[in-house]
């Protein structure tokens, strides 16, 4: 998994039927200094997650897990929203 | 996922049994801004995309959930035409 900053949605209206009513979210990953790092990414949201907020994701198969049985078709999944974190250094 | 733009459309007559009657197009992504980013990639189209389009591109065995496509020897498939990206924070 892998710590991002929610920096904004997507809204689509011709989708896989199986995506709908799934929040679509943009996803910055971030350093563990809390820097932008690598590209932005989508991912399906399965936690109530919004822009602003500092989340954790799961990419490839497992991102369609928590919709169970239902075979979303992602492969970037927020899991958990982060309150916060510590790195040691 | 993946955003990114259809820019083109791929003919082929010799290909996995499993893929015929599937409508494959080259995309190239993008970031939410619109710039290209990245490499072309081929992808099956699953939602009736067009060239010119701004689509989601999911990728890996994940590809293979979307609709129709199981089982299907593939690693991106576009299942969503995009209205549009609101990004409110970065670059």
């Amino acid at each position: 998994m892998q710590i991002a900053r929610v920096i904004g949605d997507v809204v689509t209206t011709v989708k896989d039927e199986n995506l709908n009513g799934i929040k679509l979210l943009v996803l910055q990953p971030l350093d563990p200094d809390g820097k932008e790092i690598g590209r932005t990414l989508v991912a399906v949201d399965a936690v109530g997650a919004g822009v602003g907020e500092t989340v954790f994701f799961v990419r490839g198969k497992e991102a369609s897990f928590p919709f169970h049985p239902t075979e979303v078709p992602a492969d970037a999944g927020i899991v958990g929203i982060v309150d916060h974190w510590h790195v040691e250094r | 996922m993946i955003l990114a733009r259809v820019v083109g459309t791929v003919v082929a007559t010799r290909k996995d049994p499993r893929l015929v009657s599937n409508k494959l197009l080259v995309a190239r992504p993008m970031d939410p801004h619109g710039k290209a980013e990245g490499n072309y990639l081929v992808a099956v189209d699953t939602v009736d995309a067009g060239v010119g389009e701004t689509v989601l591109i999911v990728s890996g065995s994940s590809a293979r959930m979307a609709a129709g496509m199981k089982d299907c020897p593939i690693d991106a498939a576009i299942v969503g035409i995009v209205d549009h990206v609101d990004v409110t924070q970065g670059q």
